[in-house]
């Protein structure tokens, strides 16, 4: 910034002036994301994730782990020690390994915000191919971490 | 103000639905403000330094230079660097999509955006200690080695599903700088 603004004061400037622009102009967007966010977290808060993944078996089991892992939005660093008490409590290795793929790669609450980004069908295509693959991923890990 | 009240429409719809969500249960209510709140104030303590950030790159990184290792041209060294870029990354995924809108300003290849995507997504060098850490070194490495065929193949199909048409208009979009 410094070096920039040494470097020449109008560039950097205009830069300023064209961040601020872009960052006011997507905010509506990202409010109703933000907003989403605040809703999902207090209705599939890590305690409700915890009981229905804890209580997952089955290919059911894996199909609602991938539900749920891919709407809510939980950072790694609550998911994944969260993912190892439920695993220590006896959940399923698939079930986990589904929820935490989906999770990271799939996002039914950003989507509105990736489609205003990439476009319709590029958020389609990416979220259900994403969403998919974490299936094989789970059913990888059954095999070598079960 | 008649225009920046239809802008956050959406927006203000969220919070009918959260008010009447709170009429319903108050307790609930207030636990829907608190996160709101503390996402609200995450998000400005992350974009902010991101559109800095990408508001300099973009006036001093030549499109010449990111053409010639992300671009059309750059082949498997472009998508090596891309999933580089988007692993060595660190936080929330919606916090990638201005980094992408800048890449396509810059001209980097499309498929190649959507692997720097994909490693952004599930990749992060950071997470991957973390989930070796907290669920063991064949969990945390079988999901690392079988992510990067996997968002290759991902952002194979879209590269091939998303057609010309939205590709172009997702190129011009961000004609503009990010």
């Amino acid at each position: 910034m410094v070096w920039s603004s040494a470097r020449d004061a109008r560039k950097t400037r205009a830069a300023l002036v064209k961040a601020w622009n872009s960052f006011a102009n997507i905010m509506p967007d990202f409010a109703v994301v933000l907003g989403l966010i605040g809703i999902m977290l207090t209705y599939l808060s890590p305690n409700v994730v915890a009981v229905i993944i804890g209580k997952a078996s089955g290919l059911g089991g894996m199909v609602l782990a991938s539900i749920v892992g891919s709407v809510t939005l939980i950072p790694g660093f609550v998911a994944f020690p969260l993912a190892a008490s439920l695993l220590k409590q006896g959940a399923g290795v698939m079930q986990i390994a589904v929820f935490v793929s989906t999770l990271m790669m799939v996002g039914i609450v950003t989507a509105p915000l990736e489609t205003k980004y990439f476009g319709r069908r590029e958020t389609i295509i990416r979220n259900s191919s994403s969403f998919i693959f974490s299936f094989i991923v789970a059913a990888v890990i059954g095999v070598i971490a079960g | 103000m008649k225009a920046g009240l239809k802008k956050y429409r959406w927006f203000l719809l969220i919070l009918l639905i959260d008010l009447l969500l709170a009429a319903n249960s108050p307790a609930q209510g207030r636990l829907i403000w608190g996160h709101t709140f503390d996402v609200f104030v995450q998000m400005l303590s992350v974009l902010p330094p991101i559109f800095l950030i990408l508001g300099l790159l973009d006036a001093w990184i030549p499109r010449e230079t990111v053409i010639r290792h992300l671009g059309e041209e750059s082949g498997v060294k472009g998508l090596g660097l891309s999933f580089v870029l988007g692993a060595a990354a660190a936080g929330p995924l919606y916090a990638a999509f201005p980094i992408a809108a800048m890449m396509a300003n810059k001209g980097v290849k499309y498929r190649n955006i959507i692997v720097f995507l994909g490693a952004w997504s599930t990749m992060k060098i950071p997470m991957f200690l973390f989930e070796l850490t907290s669920l063991g070194s064949r969990f945390a490495i079988a999901r690392l080695l079988l992510n990067i065929p996997g968002i290759l193949f991902i952002a194979w199909l879209v590269d091939r599903a998303v057609g010309e048409e939205e590709k172009g208009s997702f190129y011009r979009r961000h004609r503009q700088g990010i």
